[in-house]
């Protein structure tokens, strides 16, 4: 007999783990998400109930989806809406037969509706904010109000967003459909780059300031690893994943319990997540054997070159540099740059860095960009420039926006004019 | 679904007479897709903006105006309505589009069916 809790605790897995494929499911069925969503809310209200009185089923999923199915079919008959929808769903259910817990074959050689789901939520055609609400919303299963306060805006304004979302889907006949070959790439480009804004804005948030906005990069996280998982194939989505993880695995080491900034140099290694980082590496070391490099895996790459130093001074800037260069062939902006000229300072010295900044500078780029005179402020630091380094300190103090940068920035100042 | 593509040039930039268009090489593989897939369904070249007269009514009184509706860097040049299976080849089709190709714009809208 279970308890209470028990049957809480399967509800809550199954909603973590299913809610997504059912979400999907019910969508490529009707065809109409609202409906999608609703039902699949209905479903697990029922679980709650009947998972009670009769236990949890061998596959809380294929019993969900069922669920959602056959309430849809109600629904859909009631409202005698579309007798060519509900025929189309009848058929759907029909192919994959009634449900049987003790032959749920695997999906092998079916595409997963999460995929079609995925990648019409990422669709090029609806704004940027609106792919990752809608990511979030239907595929992750955050309501509303967690979204809203995930990314800081009211929720109504963010209830608008998923509404005006959905409407174009249906009125512009975004296909609902994992992309043909031809334009995988570019589409693949654009849903990983949901997931990875996904986990930055998470990653961005400053520990303990708000756990919703934590909580991104869990998320981020675990539709990476969905996505990895259905395209095994793709070495990028393998890559982003370890890249995240990676990333992850330093997230409570980048500030202290004031709240103050610990650079990658000073945060205690030993509190990384080794877990995390033995999976990242091995993630990455699978990915980048099938030969087709991007972005995200040199990423991972050089978020692999730091996280498995044993010692800050044990860390290989002349690998990180060579990625940094790598890494420009992909992306050529600005920032990439600078991030080379980090690491070249570090692996070359202080002088062969700088001379990457100043070109930066010459070219007017990343003006008003605090992390430029930063980086002139710590090569010329380590130099022992001190009163240059105090220079370039002000100026990145005129430019810095966020107050924990700020703090760290007025700490080096200080030990600067101090040496 | 059926779309039009209103095709968007920059204004002082060339303006081709529909003859003009059915000889000019740069609009030969378009013309010659959309005519092989009969993916077309209507379509106009407007004249330009400049010829455009635009109507208000306020109460009683009709009032007029010389020029579009709205004063932007580019106009509507032309429509094209196509009936294709989603925006994915709506999209794809436009994006083959002579004036897209010239540095113009399409625009891309589901007709209201």
């Amino acid at each position: 007999m279970s308890t209470t809790d028990d049957i809480e605790e399967a509800v809550a897995t199954a909603f973590r783990e299913e809610w997504g494929q059912v979400v999907a499911t019910l969508i490529r069925v009707t065809g109409d998400w609202d409906l999608a969503e609703e039902c699949a809310q209905d479903a697990f209200a029922q679980a709650l109930e009947r998972w009670r009185r009769d236990g949890v089923p061998r596959r809380p999923g294929a019993w969900l989806t069922t669920t959602a199915r056959n309430r849809a079919l109600d629904v859909l008959r009631r409202e005698a809406v579309g007798a060519q929808k509900l025929r189309e769903a009848a058929v759907s259910a029909r192919d994959e037969g009634p449900y049987d817990p003790d032959h749920e074959g695997d999906d092998s050689g079916v595409p997963d509706d999460r995929l079609r789901l995925i990648f019409t939520c990422c669709h090029p055609a609806l704004p940027i904010e609106a792919r990752v609400a809608l990511t979030l919303r239907t595929l992750a299963g955050l309501t509303t109000p967690e979204i809203a306060r995930a990314f800081l805006v009211p929720e109504a304004t963010m209830a608008q967003r998923l509404v005006r979302a959905k409407r174009k889907i249906r009125n512009a006949g975004i296909p609902y459909r994992v992309p043909p070959a031809h334009l995988l790439p570019e589409r693949m480009t654009g849903v990983l780059g949901v997931l990875y804004l996904l986990f930055n804005e998470g990653y961005a948030a400053s520990t303990g300031a708000d756990l919703m906005r934590d909580g991104l990069c869990a998320e981020a996280i675990r539709l990476a690893r969905l996505l990895a998982r259905l395209m095994p194939d793709e070495p990028e989505a393998v890559g982003l994943l370890a890249l995240a993880l990676l990333h992850d695995a330093r997230r409570d080491t980048r500030v202290d319990t004031a709240g103050d900034l610990v650079t990658l140099e000073d945060q205690d290694r030993t509190r990384w997540d080794r877990a995390e980082i033995d999976e990242g590496v091995a993630l990455l070391a699978g990915a980048l054997r099938r030969g087709r490099p991007g972005p995200y895996q040199i990423q991972a790459a050089i978020a692999a070159c730091h996280t498995t130093a044993a010692r800050a001074a044990d860390t290989d800037w002349a690998d990180i540099a060579g990625l940094y260069g790598e890494l420009q062939r992909y992306v050529p902006s600005a920032v990439v740059r600078l991030n080379r000229a980090v690491a070249v300072g570090m692996a070359e010295g202080g002088e062969a860095g700088l001379a990457l900044v100043e070109e930066l500078e010459r070219h007017d780029e990343l003006s008003g960009y605090h992390l430029l005179p930063a980086t002139r402020a710590d090569l010329l630091r380590r130099m022992g420039r001190t009163r240059e380094a105090a220079t370039a300190y002000e100026r990145a103090l005129e430019l810095v926006e966020n107050d924990a940068e700020r703090r760290f920035l007025e700490k080096r100042l200080a030990q600067c004019r101090a040496a | 679904m059926k779309y039009v593509l209103f095709i968007c040039t920059p204004v002082g930039g060339e303006e081709l007479s529909p003859a003009e268009i059915a000889v000019d090489p740069r609009f030969a593989s378009y013309i010659h897709e959309v005519r092989t897939r009969d993916v077309v369904k209507g379509g106009a070249r407007l004249r330009p903006a400049a010829d455009a007269t635009t109507v208000r009514v306020q109460g009683d009184e009709v009032l007029l105006s010389d020029g579009p509706f709205a004063e932007t860097k580019e106009y509507i040049a032309g429509l094209d309505i196509i009936e294709v299976a989603d925006l994915d080849e709506a999209i794809a089709l436009a994006s083959r589009h002579p004036a897209a190709l010239a540095g113009g714009t399409v625009e891309v809208r589901p007709v209201w069916e």
